[in-house]
């Protein structure tokens, strides 16, 4: 099985916090891999660390061939790689359909095109796709609405969205689900089981919902205190002492 | 060039830049606890400039009583004017009260300034701290016009003079103190004067928020309002007093210029521009930074305007603040001390 | 039609009828009534209202979208100026090339600072755009005077090459016009007691005008405005995207300012005349007013905002006391006197008053300027109609 990212060494630390202790990881093309980890164990750092929000102090994270550490956000998403935030950062004065358009358009054109005079009317490929996976979410009679004034859930379903229309290679998810009620979180477990097995899009999720770590995760690593201290595939997590000890002792 | 035409320069940039900075510090503190755009604080200091002239003409008011034995030319009694501070209080403590108007003049400032700041910030800004940055530019940009446009009606457009107390007048000789020729490295005693009421007020402003509790949560409110307001703390009523603060640091600063410069109505547009640069350059957010950029851009301004460095380099006097600001914020992307994420966006 | 949709095609409609009878339209009081005064169907006033509207709707394509605010960009408006008056000196008193290269000079100048002034954003880039500016003014008052004039300013001559021309011809110095149509010439048309003047010089700018005010709503209505606008809700999100958003501002910040060069060159061929002052910040401040007045973000607004500020400078600044006697002689005297002595501080030299309280009302009242403020108030009223 060919991989698809491969994490080596990487440390980063926010004064006298080691928020990333060597931490390695592989992940498998086609596959999704769950990163699981109490609170504070610094799993949003590892996501920041691959989408150049953050620059890590030492270590490499080898997408495609390519290091990812040192590139441009926009690059690194050129690249195939996208992110869905955990908090909602969404283009809350345009409408949906605008929000999942820009992506779209991101994917097909590039980090720049100077398209002043085309109207977006005529951009119809761009437009029916992203109507096509609005319609998947649930949410194609909300394409109209602004953004800003959606309800917490719709947001991370527009999120989503925005992620999923650009056919990226490597899917990064920051709890997709949080704060969606039962139904939606069924749905999107659904959405996304759906898309990786008939597109093969790589994702690495990271869930505190373990219901939705165990429904789709191939491959899971947990992470406590910066360091990953276990990777093993779904069953054998729960077994596993060290998870145990990280989940249970870090709860006292 | 001479250590004297050295040193020359930056006493005469001094003036100026406490000026800036008296301006600048007031500019940010609003800008900092209150993410308000003010482009009324140069009328402000307008605004203080002119409580010198009023208490000026209050102090003059006089008294005319009919001597007579004496005669003016066409034969009647002679009309003599006396200010009724010298009919209450004897000649020379009259005569003395009105030629020490300008320093007088700050404890009228005082209470003036902080009730105008208050009523804006309550009457006005108040409801503008949730609107964007283009609705506070252009309400307090058309109060400023309103505030010039009423003093204008009242003291007409030309500059209006307010000296100093006489015992300032004049220049002190710094030089020959450190062993230059007499008359090498003078000094108005007024600017003295200036920079040092201005270090005074700085010392006191920033004493003010470091040693008081309300100085504490206004600047933790600087650091991050929202934290500071689901405290339980009334940050509201705090800005509002701040916001008098700035107010009364503009005016104070206004009413003792006026012998450097005599005020019209313009003149509190002429400083806001230039404070505008001097906060940014000091950093959005950075009390200290705002002081600094403040005295290091009124010197520079003072050396380029030599005549040596005119020669050398054509036409920096005009431009050497812009050309200094630029450089700084391109070498310093948040200016001198800014933080992090302080409007910029 | 046109690439517009059919709201968009009705409102480029309106204007175009609007700017095309504005003479009519602007002059709605008879000659020599007591009302005359408010009339601003005067080819001077007319060309004004359009040039600053050219000015405003560029200012706004950079504001209004991508909410970096500049206030600089009188400096691009007074490059343009230069450059136009150069090329009625140099080249041909015929305006086309002033124009073309006014904004060509002015896009280059504002390539040029808008690299610099871009890598910064917030409040940094509107102080790194207002230095820039400033020095502009500076430099133009001072060193620049072979280029520029001094303090005098620029302005053609009897003696200019004017190569296209042939050199110097007759007694007086040509006047700029569009193949020999002078731009300051006019019809007048007397209906009953009403004057109209058609100017040439006011349907070349309304033209130009309608040009870059199409353009403007494509730009608007464009993926690339999309974007501009995408870079004002979440700059940071858009990257996340994989769009690099430095060549998106950097190319709104080129078409503003080539619009205002544009409206600069129009400024020369209408009074071949440029002076440093067009470049002071006062100047450039004033562009951000009639954006933020009219309504940022919006297409008309910055127009409308444009009209406003100019026809309260032009027609507030001209009534004095004599004037207001006169409208009020009907009423008894003692109530005249008083009316008059309440109108007077905001009329005359008081109209900077009228203005700024303008200023305040209408931001007060309607928050979004007053395109922005009236669609909200037409939407409290129609809830049903949302969009």
């Amino acid at each position: 099985m060919t991989v698809a990212l491969e994490v080596k060494g990487v440390n980063k630390r926010f004064g006298g916090l080691q928020a990333l202790n060597d931490v390695n990881l592989l992940v498998d093309e086609g596959r999704i891999h769950a990163i699981i980890g109490p609170n504070g164990a610094g799993k949003s750092t590892l996501l920041n660390c691959f989408v150049g929000r953050l620059n890590p102090d030492s270590g490499t994270v080898i997408f495609d061939g390519k290091n990812l550490i040192g590139r441009l956000p926009h690059q690194i998403n050129q690249a195939g790689v996208s992110r869905v935030f955990q908090t909602p950062e969404i283009f809350g004065e345009l409408s949906v359909i605008e929000n999942v358009m820009i992506p779209a358009l991101a994917h097909r054109d590039g980090i720049f095109e100077l398209n002043a005079l085309k109207p977006l009317r005529r951009e119809k490929d761009i437009r029916d796709k992203a109507v096509d996976v609005l319609d998947d979410l649930g949410m194609a009679d909300k394409l109209d609405m602004n953004a800003a004034s959606m309800s917490r859930g719709d947001k991370r379903r527009l999120e989503m969205a925005m992620g999923l229309v650009q056919e990226p290679k490597l899917l990064l998810l920051d709890e997709p689900t949080a704060g969606m009620s039962r139904a939606d979180t069924n749905n999107t477990i659904d959405v996304l089981k759906h898309i990786g097995e008939s597109r093969g899009i790589t994702m690495i999720i990271i869930e505190h919902d373990m219901h939705v770590v165990f429904s789709l995760a191939n491959k899971i690593s947990v992470l406590a205190q910066g360091t990953v201290i276990a990777e093993d595939a779904p069953e054998n997590i729960k077994g596993n002492p060290k998870v145990q000890e990280a989940y249970l002792g870090g709860a006292h | 060039m001479e250590l004297s035409a050295f040193l020359l320069q930056v006493l005469n940039g001094l003036d100026k830049g406490s000026a800036y900075a008296l301006i600048a510090l007031g500019l940010t503190l609003i800008f900092g606890t209150l993410g308000v755009v003010n482009f009324a604080h140069g009328a402000l200091f307008m605004i203080g400039a002119f409580c010198a002239i009023t208490v000026q003409r209050l102090l003059s008011i006089s008294v005319v009583t009919l001597d007579e034995t004496k005669t003016d030319f066409l034969g009647n009694p002679l009309k003599i004017r006396t200010p009724y501070v010298e009919q209450w209080f004897g000649e020379s403590i009259g005569q003395g009260l009105i030629d020490w108007s300008v320093p007088l003049a700050i404890l009228f400032a005082i209470p003036v300034m902080l009730l105008i700041g208050f009523a804006m910030e309550r009457g006005l800004i108040k409801h503008f701290y949730k609107r964007p940055h283009s609705d506070q530019i252009l309400v307090t940009f058309g109060l400023a016009i309103v505030l010039q446009e009423i003093i204008k009606a009242y003291f007409g457009a030309n500059q209006i003079p307010a000296p100093a107390p006489s015992a300032f007048i004049g220049s002190f000789d710094f030089g020959v103190f450190i062993g230059f020729d007499p008359g090498t490295l003078i000094y108005p005693y007024w600017r003295i004067v200036y920079f040092l009421f201005a270090m005074f007020i700085i010392a006191a402003v920033f004493a003010f928020l470091q040693f008081t509790t309300f100085g504490m949560v206004v600047r933790a409110g600087m650091a991050d309002r929202e934290t500071v307001g689901l405290l339980g703390i009334d940050i509201d009523k705090r800005f509002t007093i701040m916001f008098g603060i700035a107010a009364a640091v503009a005016g104070m600063a206004g009413v003792m210029y006026t012998p450097i410069n005599p005020p019209n109505y313009t003149i509190g547009m002429d400083f806001l521009v230039i404070s505008f640069v001097v906060v940014v350059v000091g950093g959005m957010g950075s009390l200290g930074g705002a002081v600094l950029a403040g005295f290091i851009l009124g010197i520079l301004e003072s050396f380029a305007s030599m005549r040596e460095v005119i020669e050398a380099i054509p036409g920096i006097n005009q431009v050497v603040i812009y050309l200094v600001a630029i450089l700084i914020l391109l070498a310093r992307p948040r200016g001198l001390l800014g933080r992090k994420g302080v409007m910029e966006s | 039609m046109l690439g517009l949709s059919r709201n968009d095609f009705l409102m480029l409609l309106f204007v175009l009828v609007l700017v095309a009878a504005a003479p009519i339209i602007l002059n709605p009081f008879p000659e020599g009534s007591n009302f005359a005064q408010f009339n601003a169907g005067y080819p001077d006033l007319m060309q004004r209202f359009v040039i600053f509207g050219i000015f405003a709707i560029g200012f706004n394509i950079l504001f209004g979208l991508t909410g970096y605010l500049s206030f600089g960009h009188a400096a691009f408006l007074g490059a343009g100026s230069y450059a136009g008056v150069w090329m009625l000196k140099l080249l041909t008193i015929n305006v086309i090339p002033a124009i073309i290269i006014s904004t060509v000079v002015a896009g280059i100048f504002s390539l040029f600072i808008g690299f610099i002034s871009l890598r910064r954003s917030g409040i940094y880039f509107s102080i790194l755009t207002l230095a820039f500016a400033q020095m502009s003014f500076a430099l133009a008052a001072s060193v620049l005077t072979p280029i520029t004039g001094g303090e005098t300013g620029l302005q053609t001559a009897l003696n200019d090459p004017r190569v296209l021309d042939g050199g110097a011809t007759g007694g007086n110095i040509p006047a700029p016009s569009l193949f020999g149509l002078e731009m300051g010439h006019s019809w007048k048309v007397a209906v009953g007691d009403w004057i109209w003047t058609f100017n040439v010089g006011y349907y070349l700018c309304a033209f130009v005008l309608l040009i870059v005010f199409y353009i403007a709503i494509r730009i608007f209505r464009s993926p690339f405005g999309m974007m501009l606008k995408a870079i004002k809700s979440n700059s940071q999100r858009l990257s996340y995207t994989g769009i690099s958003p430095r060549p998106y501002t950097l190319a709104a910040f080129v078409i503003s300012g080539m619009y205002a060069g544009l409206a600069g060159g129009l400024m020369v061929a209408m009074d071949p005349l440029a002076g440093p002052e067009r470049m002071q910040w006062t100047a450039s401040g004033e562009v951000v007013l009639m954006s933020i007045l009219g309504g940022v973000g919006t297409l008309v607004g910055p127009v409308l905002g444009a009209g406003i500020i100019k026809y309260f400078e032009n027609i507030f600044s001209k009534i004095n006391d004599g004037l207001l006697h006169q409208w009020f002689s009907f009423m008894p005297d003692g109530i005249e006197n008083v009316i008059v002595g309440i109108i007077h501080p905001f009329v005359g030299k008081g109209w900077h008053l009228s203005l700024g309280l303008m200023f305040m009302l209408v931001v007060i009242f309607l928050p979004g300027g007053l395109v922005g403020g009236i669609n909200g108030l037409f939407r409290r009223l129609f809830r049903r109609r949302s969009q």
